[in-house]
């Protein structure tokens, strides 16, 4: 038996974990995370969220705390997101919430409050590798959610515990539902938590930076239409660009903030034949030769080679990966690996 | 609870159940409760019992005379930034302002001034100046408060939360100068959702809450007679007993205060005891979070608390520390001890046991 902390989001997957974790007869704690103050329709935080957190710990008999990690997530999210933006990259807010929030101050405050383990619902499993752990994508495909935890080391893994990887999601809720617990039907979260439907990105991030409108340019330089904001736009996206009626489907392919110009292209020009990365996380040692790469939380992997540079070449020509956006590798169904993607000019 | 409290009110909850504003002979038993009640609590706070309102408590009181106020002569409102946000958040809402405090906690009174004068924004009805804060303890001076609104704001109110207050001093002397005074009965030993706003003699508000027009067409509502009833025999023991209670309390919040400000490094008041109530002990501890101190504490039985709680039951940074320029990390290493009427030296010192190695643990 030992100590465990235990993430509760207020959905069914960490619902579940508390449950399960108890069941094998662990001391468990629950902890809600108050990350943003600031209006929301869904995510990790909403009060309805940390009310059926901590309905669910009453339920369980275990004890519940709420902490406030607001500005950290200010700080280490938010800011970064919006900065990202401003810079032309396409940010991923939920590996920067998992590497800078959840598996660090948290992790950290979980070790200094004396549990042996902090638990989350998230679905990836930890395989044991002579003696180095390694991520491996949780049993439910659909569910896996190894790709925005890539950047944990075997030491993190060693401090965590993940028990709802082994279960598919309709277990879960089955298991929820026998237990009755409240969060057994409750809807998955989605998007960006602190990001509400009503009022969207745009608005969002027009309150808290400059937008500027772009010109779209084709490959051969010519002006072919405009954007209403160069700072919104990412590679790869098609909708919200304006031609002028210009025949034929043309993609974003580059863009560049500093000009303020989009290059658009055909579906062939924006393939590339690998992807530059940038700031690499490795299980072990730095990984060379095949692997499979991920480049989106549920995109499919594909087969690629890594070389020694660390850079990504694909088996087939693929689309362009927007700068900002995290590729992971595996190795059959186990991370090796990730890093962020680098801007690639057209 | 107060055990006289708990005594006082519970025929009201069994069988003495008549609504008071009824005619009959069980409803004027009711209403002969309340208005005794409604008399022990003017005495005990030196209002006259007709200014006396019954609401379901401190928060109710403040909204009452701050929105109150407002919307009866139709000015605005002025707080320190110190003040609970029961007072905060109705003063924002009438469009009201700020008032600076020095590092002791004490309201600035240049700045009051400044505040008060014509060029700062609309006509200010009503300055609330709370005369214990619940975080840090500091006493206010309500008298040189008074003496500045009467200067530069003749006519303008002054209104007290007396919540913290009422159990730390001598509240007929201390808040002569106010001319409203909340109250919450659960601060002193009385039950959850029943307090007062008092009211001087020609001072009025304009109810917030609408209805069967109970309490002198100022708060309407069905009274909570078993509340209310507690709250007077709480409020009359507490009234007894303070002087002897603010002594021993005190005597206990000092050995506290010096135990673990001893055994802990980095680790001080954050003002003077002089300035502040007997029942609080505030604490700034170096290199740690509070929010995880409490986990540990918990485990001990030590049941203490931060700064104030949002609505998700997080711990929210101190806007009284704040506002007292304390810088956010030191705040977030505050910890606020709370000592009651009915508070034992045992439990003083298994806190001095307990605290020192959960600080440790987490550094």
């Amino acid at each position: 038996m030992s100590r465990v902390l235990v993430a509760m989001s207020g959905g069914v997957d960490s619902s579940v974990a508390a449950a399960l974790c108890q069941r094998d007869g662990h001391e468990v704690v629950g902890v809600t995370l108050k990350l943003w103050g600031g209006p929301q329709d869904q995510g990790c935080c909403a009060v309805s969220d940390v009310d059926d957190a901590r309905r669910v710990c009453q339920q369980l008999g275990i004890d519940h705390f709420v902490f406030n990690y607001a500005a950290e997530f200010e700080r280490d999210v938010v800011e970064p997101y919006v900065d990202a933006h401003r810079r032309g990259v396409t940010p991923n807010p939920c590996i920067a919430c998992n590497r800078h929030v959840k598996f660090d101050v948290l992790l950290d405050r979980t070790r200094r409050l004396g549990f042996e383990r902090l638990v989350t619902g998230h679905h990836v499993r930890v395989v044991d590798r002579d003696g180095r752990r390694r991520l491996r994508r949780g049993a439910d495909d659909a569910k896996d959610q190894s790709y925005v935890l890539y950047m944990l080391s075997s030491a993190d893994l060693a401090g965590l515990w993940f028990p709802v990887g082994d279960y598919r999601k309709d277990e879960l809720r089955m298991l929820a539902a026998e237990l009755g617990l409240r969060t057994a039907d409750k809807p998955d979260s989605q998007d960006v938590c602190f990001i509400t439907a009503a009022s969207g990105r745009s608005r969002f991030l027009a309150e808290r930076m400059e937008l500027h409108p772009a010109d779209l340019v084709d490959t051969a330089g010519k002006r072919v239409g405009t954007a209403p904001a160069v700072e919104l736009v990412t590679v790869g996206q098609r909708k919200g660009l304006d031609l002028g009626g210009a025949p034929g489907r043309r993609y974003a392919i580059d863009v560049d903030v500093v000009e303020r110009r989009v290059t658009v292209g055909t579906a062939g020009e924006l393939t590339a034949e690998g992807v530059a990365l940038v700031d690499h996380r490795w299980a072990e040692a730095p990984y060379t030769g095949a692997v499979e790469a991920q480049a989106s939380a549920h995109g499919q992997a594909l087969p690629a080679r890594l070389d020694a540079a660390g850079q990504l070449h694909w088996a087939t020509l693929q689309r362009r990966v927007a700068a900002g956006q995290a590729v992971v590798f595996y190795a059959d169904d186990e991370v090796v690996g990730g890093a962020t993607a680098a801007r690639q000019p057209a | 609870m107060r055990p006289c409290a708990v005594d006082a009110m519970t025929p009201y909850l069994e069988m003495q159940f008549a609504n008071p504003s009824g005619a009959h002979r069980m409803a004027r038993a009711s209403r002969a409760a309340i208005d005794d009640a409604r008399e022990i609590a003017a005495s005990a706070v030196g209002f006259d019992p007709h200014g006396i309102v019954f609401t379901s408590g401190g928060t109710e009181a403040d909204n009452l005379a701050v929105r109150g106020v407002a919307a009866a002569i139709g000015t605005t409102a002025l707080c320190p930034a110190t003040e609970h946000h029961a007072v905060l958040h109705p003063v924002e809402a009438v469009g009201g302002r700020t008032v600076c405090v020095h590092a002791d906690g004490q309201i600035d009174l240049d700045h009051l001034r400044a505040q008060l004068g014509p060029d700062a924004g609309p006509a200010v009805g009503l300055v609330s100046v709370m005369l214990v804060n619940n975080e840090s303890g500091v006493i206010a001076d309500l008298d040189a408060v008074a003496d500045v609104v009467h200067a530069d704001a003749p006519g303008a109110l002054l209104h007290t939360d007396a919540v913290q207050g009422v159990n730390w001093t001598d509240v007929p002397e201390a808040a002569r100068s106010a001319d409203l005074l909340s109250l919450s009965a659960h601060k002193f030993g009385g039950p959850k959702g029943v307090g007062l706003l008092a009211l001087r003699p020609g001072v009025s508000v304009a109810a917030q809450v609408l209805g069967g027009g109970q309490e002198a067409e100022r708060r309407s509502g069905t009274h909570n007679t078993a509340g209310i009833v507690a709250l007077g025999a709480a409020l009359a023991e507490l009234s007894a007993n303070r002087t002897a209670d603010i002594k021993r309390i005190g005597a206990l919040r000092d050995r506290l205060a010096d135990g673990l400000t001893t055994a802990i490094k980095g680790c001080v008041e954050t003002v003077p005891r002089t300035q502040r109530a007997a029942g609080i002990c505030q604490l700034l501890i170096s290199g740690i979070e509070t929010e995880a101190l409490l986990v540990l504490l918990d485990r001990y039985d030590v049941m203490a608390s931060a700064a104030a709680s949002c609505a998700s039951g997080a711990m929210e940074p101190s806007h009284v520390l704040a506002a007292m320029g304390v810088e956010r990390t030191a705040a977030s290493g505050s910890l606020r001890l709370s000592l009651g009427w009915c508070t034992q030296a045992w439990e003083i010192d298994r806190a001095i046991e307990a605290i020192p190695p959960c600080v440790e643990q987490l550094r």
